[in-house]
């Protein structure tokens, strides 16, 4: 189904399931500890071997040497997988170092070979007796130091010049030129990375966790050099992704050679300590902004820059997209430069791009609205824009930022907040509001998916869409109900397996809306065949209540489904209206911290997040999004930071222990609001994406907030207390 | 795999004689620390000694008005005594600061004093690190370093002692019970049982190979108000940036023990006698030879105004 004209009044709009806060259909597999996760899967392959990696010992450089026959002779041991051993391999398009390395070494921690034996703490004991010597090479390692010989990145989508920035911003009566950091991070997922993976001859089978099973297929094939059409790939469950699943990567690919030299199935997780360095991570950035505004409030010239690294044939981390699109100004500039870093491979992580990007902006737009003594809610309303400012022609197919921004503060009692900062005390605790607004882009991208209707009337939906723990199977299954007529409980959703067509997959808070309208599209097919066996005009024909009508005639579906039931597969694409339209989701995100006023510690106290984004499928489910996204701001404005050894080349934090995200203490009290809106022009579920517009926001408004607590302005995240301290009150 | 033997001991003598006569054996408790350490293969015993079953879990009182509580009373059962609540509230306070409650409800009070530091390069098998392999070097002196000592360390060593449960032990003036391989006993007071790593940070307390801790002993309670204060970037389950144990009576004077700056629980009597005076002039006494690096040098700053708060606090 080609999606090009806005979309008209259509089944869903009845909302007898969709638009219902609705309980997983797959939570009491969850909550019973029943749900198949990659690396349990037992039933499906009951003899598998244990794999476990070797991780590089250096950044760069080369294996001189490697002496595996001590490992080789341990008790239990299969195989010993290599570079060298392997055979020829290819890369996947989406991986920018190689997942197997050797003799070139590219990153810490890279994986440089796989043990393979009968249990997994063979295979550990093992692995320890893979003796490698390493010459080791010089890296570049420090981002402020390879700042300077960044470049514009091949593509350049991201710079972009408007007006007369430089002339603007001379000329401007008021004016912010300031830096802000924000470090690399780690996703931290509960899941690891992990692969069970079983050879039939020349077919591949692979059960793992993945969020892209179409991407990770065509990378799957192309590393290992065989046909894509011998690899499967099944990914019923995933226990957290946040981008750091998006991707093949090493479990896989080692499972896969290391199930080849055993000559049986193999599984593999990533160790923890490996998942920092070994993967993908969001990188640093360092992004300066500049906005020069009328004494009014009325913003001239913004202008921001963003430097982040990456190894060679890496993407720079997108920082500035969202200041070309989120308020008005006549003259703007963005910039992207990327550096050579010799760390793990930066990539995607929880909203890539317009989170860190966010962070920065916000505090900006912050510290700009108390330069002229604004509201900075009301500073950000007055500079809304209802088009694109670098191509006005290009309507927002909706925006209601500043709806969002005004039902927020009234919500939250912004209006009691004191402007003058550290002025409010509770006890111990110095107290402040602050305020951001939430931005991001809604992606589109062509989805589609098998549905068949049985003799008994039931409905089964078939996509390689993912469920990351975002709700996907039941926004999928209230898709299906309420296009065919049936209740949920008539609903089978079937996920997560090459074999089936292929989805918009889950990333970048595109997943919902896309694979939602990949499942209408077949939807519309099979009630046409349906309609069609029955003699109905499909036009006329009404699906509810599990029957087909028109006109006076009824007849159950399982009836016109017949002996040998009934098929459709279809998906949707999409035509240029994302090209007319800007398609961007808003929000506002309100936070009051405490400070301590004697240690600095920072805790959060209640947080709230107002959202437009579109028709919201599942209110449940996506208020889950949020509060995890929110949850994610916190981390990410207060905690979370992969620390640099600039000598070594490595993320040294690399655990749980070391590596702090939130925890439930930290997360006292959240609260979300949907605004009513229908986007008729994102597809025909009219919908968007939200989870990731729950994260873009919430880490300035908690700078923003601890700012107006102490008085202290940071501009490096994470917002720690020893940036703080020397600028705290006399402790007395 | 590594194959380790496994007995259950009979009694602590036995115990610490069966530790004793293989070099590479461990003692396991609760196992919180010991078994994360040996999957990560930093500890590789090639015996364990389970002590579990040697009745050393009962807090029993002294005929000094103290209290002896068995090495192996569990940390959530020791800070819910009631005895401990009324007149050792320092102590409880710091065991519920520390870990997780599935955590507390395993780790035991001996074990918690012998926790090993939480230094991310001890953690890391590639990196050089005295503390585990003898010689190495120190990847830590010159790296990331937040949440490392900024006194007592050495050229050799700067790791922290992670325990917060020993810092109100070392403000109690608590001493360690001790049985040898041969069945003698001895008692270490508690400021004697961690030993600072000088050029040996991989030999940690003063326990000889085979020794075995029978029982922490508290004096008779020593009154005041009794405060822990544990900060750290997240609210709960992190390790200490800073804490302090504090025992302040009506006039101003008492003790103070840090945790998260030094390899043991940090305490100088000398200190104590600026407590009248204010916390600037006990941080000052108290970290007069502090050698922060440039990432943990805010610790300075912040043990004094953590004290400030502590001791504004036990004011009223």
């Amino acid at each position: 189904m080609k999606f090009d004209t806005p979309a008209t009044t259509n089944p869903i709009d009845r909302l007898a399931v969709v638009g219902k806060p609705t309980p997983r259909i797959d939570g009491p597999l969850k909550t019973t500890g029943t749900a198949p996760y990659a690396y349990e899967r037992h039933d499906a392959v009951p003899d598998a071997a244990y794999g476990y990696i070797v991780g590089s010992a250096i950044a760069k450089g080369r294996i001189a040497a490697m002496d595996l026959a001590d490992a080789k002779a341990a008790p239990g041991v299969l195989a010993v997988v290599t570079a060298e051993t392997a055979g020829p391999l290819g890369k996947g398009k989406m991986n920018t170092a190689t997942l197997l390395g050797g003799p070139e070494i590219e990153h810490y921690h890279q994986a440089v070979a796989l043990v393979v034996a009968e249990s997994f703490e063979q295979a550990r004991a093992a692995a320890r007796l893979v003796r490698v010597t390493y010459d080791r090479a010089d890296g570049s390692f420090d981002l402020a130091h390879a700042k300077d010989g960044a470049t514009k990145p091949e593509d350049g989508k991201s710079d972009s010049n408007v007006g007369d920035f430089t002339g603007a911003f001379a000329a401007a009566p008021v004016t912010l030129d300031e830096t802000y950091t924000t470090p690399d991070q780690t996703h931290a997922m509960m899941e690891p990375h992990a692969t069970v993976a079983a050879w039939d001859g020349d077919r591949l089978t692979v059960w793992l966790s993945n969020q892209m099973i179409a991407w990770t297929a065509g990378d799957l094939a192309r590393t290992l050099k065989m046909p894509k059409e011998k690899v499967r790939l099944i990914s019923l469950f995933v226990g957290g992704g946040f981008g750091g699943k998006l991707f093949l990567r090493a479990d896989t690919v080692l499972a896969a050679l290391g199930a080849r030299a055993a000559g049986r199935p193999v599984k593999v997780a990533l160790q923890r300590p490996l998942i920092a360095n070994n993967t993908t991570h969001r990188p640093a950035t360092i992004q300066r902004i500049r906005i020069g505004a009328e004494r009014d409030g009325t913003i001239t010239a913004i202008a921001h820059e963003s430097w982040s690294g990456n190894l060679p044939g890496g993407d720079p981390e997108t920082a500035v997209d969202q200041t070309k699109l989120l308020y008005a100004g006549a003259n703007r500039l963005t910039a992207l430069r990327l550096a050579r870093l010799d760390l793990p491979e930066g990539n995607a992580m929880r909203a890539p791009g317009e989170a860190p990007g966010m962070m920065a902006l916000e505090i900006a737009m912050d510290e700009m609205a108390e330069k002229l003594g604004l509201d900075p809610v009301e500073f950000r309303i007055r500079n809304d824009t209802q088009v694109d400012p670098v191509q006005p022609d290009r309507p927002f197919s909706q925006r209601q930022l500043v709806e969002c921004l005004r039902r927020g503060a009234d919500r939250f009692g912004w209006s009691k907040r004191n402007a003058r900062p550290g002025q409010s005390r509770d006890g111990r605790w110095l107290t402040g509001l602050g305020v951001a607004a939430a931005f991001r882009n809604n992606l589109l991208t062509k989805s589609a998916a098998r549905v068949r209707l049985d003799k008994q009337g039931r409905v089964t939906v078939e996509t390689d869409m993912t469920d990351i723990g975002t709700g996907s199977y039941t926004i999928i299954a209230q898709t299906a109900a309420e296009m065919m007529g049936v209740g949920l409980d008539r609903v089978t959703v079937r996920l997560g397996d090459s074999s089936f067509p292929a989805s918009a997959g889950s990333g970048g808070q595109w997943g919902a809306n896309n694979s939602t309208a990949g499942v209408y599209a077949a939807c519309v097919k099979l009630r046409e065949a349906v309609a069609g066996r029955l003699g109905f005009n499909s036009a006329d024909a009404v699906f509810a209540d599990g029957e087909v009508r028109a006109g006076n005639r009824s007849i159950p579906l399982a009836q016109a489904a017949g002996d040998n039931g009934l098929a459709a597969e279809d998906g949707i694409e999409y035509g240029d209206l994302d090209k007319r339209y800007q398609q961007s989701t808003f929000g506002a995100h309100f936070v009051e911290v405490g400070v301590d006023a004697a240690t600095a510690e920072i805790r959060v106290r209640r947080m709230l997040a107002v959202c437009a984004a579109g028709r919201i499928l599942n209110p449940l489910s996506a208020r889950s999004q949020v509060i995890g996204a929110m949850t994610m701001g916190v981390g990410a404005a207060l905690m979370e930071e992969l620390a640099v050894d600039r000598r070594a080349g490595f993320f040294v934090n690399h655990d749980l222990a070391g590596y702090e995200v939130p925890v439930h203490a930290d997360i006292p009290h959240q609260e979300v609001i949907f605004l009513d809106e229908t986007d008729p022009i994102s597809s025909p579920m009219k919908a968007k994406g939200v989870g990731e517009l729950g994260l873009c926001g919430v880490g300035a408004a908690i700078a923003n907030a601890v700012y107006n607590a102490t008085g202290v302005r940071v501009r490096d995240y994470p917002v720690t207390l020893d940036k703080l301290l020397d600028r705290m009150p006399e402790v007395g | 795999m590594r194959p380790f033997t496994y007995e259950r001991a009979s009694s602590p003598a036995a115990a610490a004689e069966a530790v004793r006569r293989t070099p590479d054996a461990r003692f396991i408790a609760g196992g919180t620390n010991l078994l994360d350490l040996m999957k990560l293969e930093i500890e590789t015993p090639v015996h364990l000694v389970d002590v579990n079953g040697l009745k050393l879990d009962s807090v029993e009182p002294t005929p000094e008005g103290g209290l002896r509580i068995g090495a192996l009373v569990r940390n959530t059962d020791l800070a819910a005594d009631p005895r401990v609540r009324r007149d050792y509230g320092v102590l409880s306070r710091a065991l519920l600061a520390g870990a997780s409650g599935q955590l507390r409800n395993k780790a035991t009070t001996a074990g918690n004093l012998l926790q090993r530091t939480r230094c991310p390069y001890f953690y890391d098998t590639n990196q050089p690190c005295n503390k585990r392999r003898p010689g190495s070097g120190c990847a830590a002196i010159g790296g990331f370093s937040r949440q490392l000592a900024v006194i007592g360390g050495s050229d050799t060593c700067i790791a922290t002692h992670p325990s917060d449960m020993a810092v109100a032990m070392r403000v109690l003036d608590a001493t360690v019970e001790t049985v040898k391989p041969d069945g003698a006993t001895r008692i270490i007071p508690i400021v004697d049982f961690h030993r600072l790593p000088d050029d040996t940070p991989h030999i940690e307390t003063a326990l000889e190979h085979g020794e075995l801790i029978t029982a922490v002993t508290l004096p008779k309670p020593a009154g005041g108000a009794q405060i822990y204060r544990k900060v750290r970037d997240r609210a709960s389950y992190a390790f200490a940036l800073v804490s302090v144990a504090a025992i302040v009576q009506p006039d101003g004077s008492g003790r103070v023990a840090l945790g998260g700056v030094a390899p043991k629980p940090w305490r100088a009597e000398d200190a104590e006698a600026e407590m009248p005076r204010g916390a600037k002039a006990v941080a000052a006494r108290l970290l007069a030879d502090a050698k922060p690096t440039h990432d943990n040098a805010f610790k300075l700053p912040l043990v004094e105004r953590t004290l400030g708060a502590v001791l504004a606090e036990a004011k009223g």
